[in-house]
Formats: structure tokens, sequence, C-alpha cells
């Protein structure tokens, strides 16, 4: 029954974000970097609980709740736009979508 | 016991991520991802958050997941074409996710040392009931708020998605 | 005594004039302008016989005009006998000439009565300044009456303004004016800096104990300011071309009082010099040398404002002889008798020009005595004053020149007297010219009408008995130091021979055997062209100073430093800034993912940052 040290959490977290940054990064389909996206907010949720856990307060958890329905209503809007494009462009591919160029 | 299912449920969690960054196919990464909210919400039982863990899975593996599968069916996206480069990524970006999680790892390392422990049960304030009470006397601002937003991103879906009326 | 009304009479003519003289008639401009002069004449006159007999100086303060730090200047003006002669002098003249320009002025071509208004009222602003500088009581309320009557004759040698060799002659008399200005500034700045004051009863109190390598480079850098004002060599160039002006300004302004400045200043900066011989011998050497130089020049000139332009250079020359060798009374004596006969021979000069409608060359006048007997009556008056004829006012202020430059150093007696002889060659070879023989010209001349006539008799009674009515040297002599100069009877028969036998030679040249002396300048050659264009002194200034400093300007100065330097500095700075908005423009590239790099870059930054500020504790 031994317990966990706490940094293993944390450095948990930071490698899942770590992975949806590489995600965002390296991917070129939208929806696809839509989703490393939720990745990286799901880490930053497991730090918010491990820091309330640290704490002992039930703040941290709160955090995470907001962050929860915020990311829902984010992925709402952000597929509703990502069906937009696709409805304009014909296409998923991001680095097709560089209109602000220069 | 704590540190085996830690142990199982990140192991499957880093793996279901992994598989999410590098699967072509949109749908394979759907999945995948589900399988890490999964293990992340048995994390946060581990951590006592008992709530959020059901929150997790009703919402976020429940509700949005299913969303995105929805989408990824509708545009009917195939398997990633490797089309188009950027300099910049290619050049940094290993580099700086290299060096990104090494520091943010090497700090966590330093600052929090090894005696501060997690236990199940370790923290019991995670109820439905505490969470219920900081949420209307403390937070009932940000709840409010959040509500408002909640009505806007439904409105905006509606009004970017739709066809238009002729 | 209300010393300030005696400039402010000119002053308030000058904006009465200046301000609404466009719409008067000439009647009115006329009463204005002569009224103001006349007033302060008379104001003057009435505060000096107030004030008689004025052994001592009386002052008035006014106000304190600056005060900063350990630098105070008050608005002071002092009157004592010098200031006397010169207040008479300025206003004395300054009103006859006033009287003669209504006439003179009278029939000027051009709108506004061809700028009659504008006229008196720069020459009421002249005299505003002139008044200033002379009633003074320091050094800067001297130097404000110098810089204004600087740009009064700038103002009405080009008064003509629409002809360029006026407009150009005035920027030449303001501009080489201002490199004696400049030699004044520096005087005024080391007065300040030995002395810690500008006030003349303070410098002069303290200049005894001062050293004398000090006063003789203040006395050097003052002198150097004279010479600008008072056209002697090397700042002389301005005078003859000023002659461009309209000739009642030349009677005023080029004989009687501004160019006269320069030798009051002297005078009135006396214990300075005084204490600092190397001083005085450079401006008895610079008077002598100047003197005989211009006489020179005189010979050969067929303009005839031209030749009495020479004269005055001359005969300031002599001014400051006597300054430089002592005799400051001297100095000031030859000032008032000069400003009698030399404003008489500008004014006659005026007459007969205005009588030939405009002509100026002297090879077309001639057998004019006839036709114009007022004229050449009263300006023979003023040829023999000039010429030194014994008893005359120009014989007593000459000689007693004369007698303190063979005290001070025996050849620049022999110097001068020959110069007197030239002197009085050269004036009468105008005066033969003008007004013997037979008329060469093509104009009908008339008499000029009495507003003329009557200024030209009143200074011909002066120069004849001048040497009589004011006696200077006794007037003056209490306030100069005295000087040992004894009266030679021999001295004075010597240059009073030389005059009559230069009077005699022009007779001969002129007179007698009218071609004498187009065969004597046909032989000389070239030595009478070198003289006949002023020992091309023009000529080498303009390439030794002017070119130069004109080409410099405009290569180094303009192209290299304004354009290339200031110019391209300021223009680089933004073809900089442009080349690196160019070059940072290259991360706006759209794409999503090199955007996502660039904040992943900065995070990492950020934690880097953070730690080694010591923030992760």
């Amino acid at each position: 029954m031994a317990a966990i040290p706490i940094s293993w959490f944390l450095t948990l977290s930071a490698v899942l974000f770590a992975l949806g940054v590489a995600g965002f990064l390296f991917r070129r389909n939208i929806v696809t970097v839509f989703m490393s996206i939720e990745l990286m907010l799901n880490a930053v949720n497991l730090t918010f609980i491990t820091f309330s856990y640290h704490f002992k307060s039930v703040d941290g958890h709160l955090f995470a709740f907001f962050v929860m329905v915020v990311a829902a209503a984010e992925a709402a809007v952000g597929l509703a736009i990502i069906l937009t494009v696709f409805k304009n462009r014909s296409t998923l591919n991001i680095d097709a979508i560089d209109s602000m160029k220069n | 016991m704590n540190v085996i299912l830690f142990l199982i449920f990140a192991i499957i969690a880093v793996v279901c991520a992994i598989n999410v960054v590098v699967q072509t196919h949109p749908i394979s990464s759907a999945i995948s991802l589900v399988g890490v909210m999964g293990s992340l919400a048995i994390l946060y039982l581990l951590l006592g958050a008992e709530f959020i863990a059901a929150a997790q899975v009703i919402v976020y593996a429940g509700a949005v997941m299913v969303l995105f599968i929805f989408v990824i069916m509708l545009l009917n996206a195939g398997a990633e074409v490797k089309q188009g480069r950027s300099v910049v990524v290619h050049l940094l970006g290993v580099p700086l996710l290299i060096a990104f999680l090494g520091l943010v790892a090497y700090f966590v390392q330093r600052l929090f040392p090894r005696d501060v422990e997690v236990t199940f049960g370790g923290f019991t304030g995670g109820t439905a009931q505490a969470i219920g009470r900081a949420l209307f006397t403390t937070y009932m601002l940000p709840f409010e708020i959040t509500s408002i937003l909640v009505l806007i991103a439904i409105v905006g879906a509606i009004v970017l998605a739709r066809k238009e009326m002729d | 005594m209300q010393l300030w009304l005696i400039p402010i009479f000119p002053l308030a003519g000058f904006l009465i004039n200046g301000l609404f003289g466009r719409r008067f008639s000439k009647a009115l401009v006329s009463v204005f302008g002569i009224g103001s002069v006349a007033l302060s004449f008379a104001w003057a006159l009435k505060t000096l016989l107030a004030l008689a007999p004025l052994n001592t100086a009386y002052s008035e303060h006014y106000f304190t005009w600056i005060q900063s730090g350990a630098f105070q200047v008050n608005w002071d003006f002092s009157v004592d006998r010098l200031t006397a002669v010169m207040l008479m002098v300025v206003t004395g003249i300054g009103s006859l000439i006033h009287i003669y320009s209504v006439g003179y002025m009278a029939h000027e071509h051009g709108p506004n009565h061809g700028g009659f208004y504008r006229f008196f009222a720069y020459l009421n602003l002249f005299m505003f300044f002139m008044l200033t500088l002379v009633l003074g009581a320091n050094y800067l309320i001297l130097f404000i009456g110098w810089e204004g009557v600087g740009l009064c004759s700038y103002l009405l040698i080009g008064f003509y303004f629409d002809k360029k060799f006026a407009t150009d002659a005035g920027n030449k008399a303001f501009i080489v004016n201002r490199i004696g200005d400049f030699g004044f500034s520096l005087a005024m700045f080391l007065i300040f800096k030995t002395f810690g004051s500008l006030d003349f009863g303070t410098v002069f109190r303290q200049a005894p104990a001062a050293s004398e390598a000090v006063l003789t480079t203040i006395g050097l850098l003052l002198l150097l300011g004279a010479t600008g004002k008072s056209a002697q060599i090397p700042l002389y160039v301005w005078l003859p071309d000023a002659m461009a002006g309209p000739t009642p300004v030349s009677a005023l302004i080029h004989a009687a009082t501004m160019v006269t400045a320069g030798v009051y200043m002297c005078a009135r900066s006396f214990p300075i010099f005084t204490h600092a011989p190397a001083a005085m011998d450079t401006i008895a050497i610079i008077g002598i040398a100047t003197a005989f130089f211009a006489a020179t020049i005189g010979m050969a000139q067929n303009d005839i404002k031209k030749v009495f332009a020479y004269s005055t250079v001359s005969q300031l020359g002599y001014m400051f002889v006597g300054v430089g060798c002592g005799a400051f009374s001297a100095g000031v004596y030859h000032l008032m008798t000069h400003a009698f006969f030399k404003a008489l021979l500008f004014l006659g000069s005026g007459s007969v020009i205005h009588a030939l409608s405009g002509e100026q060359d002297m090879r077309n006048m001639g057998g004019l005595r006839t036709k114009i007997p007022i004229t050449f009556w009263t300006m023979m008056c003023a040829a023999v004053a000039i010429a030194g004829v014994p008893f005359t006012s120009g014989f007593f202020s000459k000689d007693a020149i004369l007698f303190a430059a063979n005290h001070h150093a025996p050849w620049m007696y022999w110097v001068g007297t020959l110069t007197a002889g030239i002197t009085a060659f050269y004036v009468f070879r105008a005066m033969f010219m003008t007004f013997f023989g037979r008329y060469r010209g093509n104009a009908h001349p008339h008499e000029s009408p009495a507003l003329m006539t009557g200024p030209l008799i009143v200074l011909a009674i002066l120069s004849l008995g001048g040497g009589f009515l004011f006696k200077i040297p006794e007037f003056l002599g209490s306030l100069f130091p005295t000087l040992e100069a004894p009266e030679d009877v021999m001295l004075m028969v010597i240059s009073s021979a030389a005059g009559l036998l230069g009077i005699l030679i022009a007779y001969v040249m002129y007179v007698v055997k009218p071609g004498t002396a187009d065969s004597i300048a046909g032989s000389l050659g070239g030595l009478y062209k070198l003289v006949l264009n002023k020992y091309f002194v023009d000529e080498a200034y303009d390439a030794t100073v002017v070119k130069p400093v004109v080409n410099g300007s405009r290569v180094v100065l303009w192209r290299g430093a304004d354009a290339g330097l200031i110019d391209g500095t300021v223009n680089g700075i933004g073809t900089a800034a442009r080349a690196v908005g160019g070059v940072l423009r290259q991360m706006q590239s759209g794409n999503i993912r090199s955007y996502a790099t660039w904040v992943l870059f900065g995070s990492v930054l950020l934690i880097v940052a953070m730690s080694l500020s010591g923030g992760l504790r």
C-alpha cells in the first residue's frame, strides 16, 4: 500500500501536455489538431486536481470543473467553425488555410 | 496498491495519448482520446475527486468526444495527406518540445520532494456536496458567467453550422 | 532732465510714419519726419544748456534690464561733454539732412510717392538708434545702437530694393559690419570677464588695474569692431558700394554720423586704450594707412559720389590717427568738422545729381558753376575746408591731428601731410570737373529748390566758421588726458602748403590744360588701372574669403553634413526600420503550426527566465 509521490502525477501531466503540443505542431488534419487541444486541457485538469489534493482544498476541483465546461463550449463552437471552413475550402489541411499570410 | 493502480492507468493514458498523436485516421485518434479520458477519470478517483471523475466520464468522454466522432463522420475525412510544410515547425518543433518537457519535469522534481504523497482516501473534500457548496457561494459569479458562455456557444454553433435558408 | 526723450522723438516719428505713413500726404510725412528730429535737437539743446557747464557726467537710470547671476545690465543714459558734442552733431546735422531730403525725394517714382514715407521712417529709426548709441552708459546699450544703425544702413542702402546692385550693396554693408561686430562682441565678453560689468563707469574705474595684455586684447577687439563700422582697413569695402543708396543717406549715415560711431566708441573707451599702448599704436597705423590708401583711390574715380566715399574713408582714417596718437579731442574735433563739410559735399553732389536728373559720372558734367551757383558756392566752401585751407574748420581740426601725429611718430606726420595734399587734389579735381570748363552732358541743369539749398547754406557757414564757433579741444580738454603736443608753426605751414599745392595741381590739370589728366593716365597705364579698380581689393576678398566660404558651405556643410549625414541618418533609420520589419514579416506566414511553435518557444523562454531570476524557488 505504498503511497504515490505527488511529483509523479505532475510529471504525467507534463508528459500528456507535451504530447498534446506535439500533436498540435506536427499533425495536419484540423480535427486531429483539435483533439490535441483537448488532450492538453485534460493534462491541465490533472494538474489542478493534483494541486487541490496537495493543498487539501476544493478550489482546484472547481477550476477543473470550469475548464471542463469551457472546453465543452469551445469544442461545440470550434467544430462548427471546422464545418464552415470545410464547406468553403473543401480541405481539412491546416496548412492550406493561410490567407493571413504577410 | 495505489502505486500499481497509478502505474497501470498512467501507462494506459500515455499509450493512448501517443496513439492520438500518431494515428493517421481521425477516428482512431478520437477513440484513443476516449481511452485517455477514461484513465484520467480513474486517476482523479485516486486523488479523491469523485465528482470531477464522474463529470469527466459523463461530459468529456460521453458528450464532447461523441460530438467529435459525429463531426468526423459528417466530414467524411479520410486518412491524412502529407502536404505543405513549415520550416519553423520542422526545425524548432522537436528540440523545443524536448526542452519544454525536460524543464518542466526537472522543476517538478525539484520543487516537490518525495515526501509528499498521495494515497487513496487522503483527501475527502471532493464530494458533490463540497463542490456544490463552493460553486454556489464563493464561485457564484464564475458559475453564472459560464452559464451565459454556454448559451453563447450554443447559439454560435447553431448559427455557424446551419444551412443557408433560401 | 528726461534724457530718454531725445531718442524717443525720432522713434515716435518712425512708428507714425512707418505704420500710417502710407496714407499720409508727402507734406504730412515730412512734418512728422522733420518734426521728430527737430524736437530731438531742441530737447537735446535744452538739456545741455540746463546741464551746463557739464564738468561731470550726468546719468539717468531707467530700469534694470538684464539680471542673470553676476551679470547685470541697466538701461542708463549718461551725458558728458563728449556726449554733448555727439548729440549736437547728430541731431543738428540730422535735422538739416531731413529738411534736405524732403526736397530731394520729392520726385521719386513708384507707389506711395516712391516710398517717401518709408524713407523717412527708416531715417527716423536711424536717428533713434544713433542717439541710443551716443547716450548709452554701458557697452551693451552702445552695442544696441551700433547694431541698430547697421540695420538702418542696410535698409537705406537697399532703399531701391528693386535694383540688384542696391540690395547687394546693402547685404555687403551688413555682412562686413557683422565681422566687425564679432570683434566688438568678443571685446564685450572679455570686458565682462575682466571687470565683471559692462558699465562705463565701473569698467573705466578699474581699467588702470588690469593687466596690459588683457587691455591690449580688448582694445584690439574693439578696434576690429570700429574698423567695420567706421570703414577702415580691412573692412572698409562696404562704404563705396553704399553709395547705391539715396544721396541724403550717404550724407547722413555714411559721412556724418554712423561711420563716426567707431571713432566715438574708441574715444569713449580711452581709459582702456591709454593703458594699452600697443593697441593705440595699431589704431594710429591703421588710421594713417587707410587715410593714404583711400586718398589714392579717390584720385582716379569718375563717379562723384564714389570720390567722396573714398574721401570719407580717408578722413575717418585721420580721426583714427588722432585717437591713436592720444589726441582724443583732436579726433572728435575732426569728427565734427568732417560732419559739416562732408555732409555738405554729399548734399551738394546730390543737388548736382538732382540738377542733372540723375547723372553721376563727372565726365558728363562740367561748366555747372553758372547754372547752379548756390550749389557751386556752398560746395566750394566745403572743398576749401576739407583741403585744409587756413582758417577753415577743417584746417584747425586737421592740424590738431597732425601735431599729435608728429609728436607720436614723425613719419606719420609726413604721410599725413602727403595725404592732405592728395585730398586737396582729388576734391578739387571733382570740383573742377563738375563746375568748370564746358558742359559735356545732355541734361538741362536747374537749381535745386530752397528746401535743398537752405541746408547747404547752413552747412557752408559751419564749414567755414566751425573752427571759430566751436572750440572743441578746449571743450573736451578736461575730459581726456592731456597730450603734450607743441604747436609748431612750421608744421602748420607745411601742411597748408601741401593742401594749396594739391589745389594748384588740380587746377592746372583740369582747368588750364584739360587733357593733362588723360595723358598722364595713359602713360601710367597699369598703375592707373590698378588705382581705378580700387587695387582689386574687392576681387581679392571675393577670391580668398567669399568663394571658399560659399563653396565650403555648399559642398561640405550642405551636401555633406546636412543632406548626407543628417538626412542620411534620419532616412537611414526609416530604411532600417523597414528592413527589420521586412525580416520580421517572415514570421507572418499564415501557417498556424508555426505560430504554435513560436508560442512554445516563448513559454520555454519564460520558464528559463523565471528559473534564472530565482522565481522558481
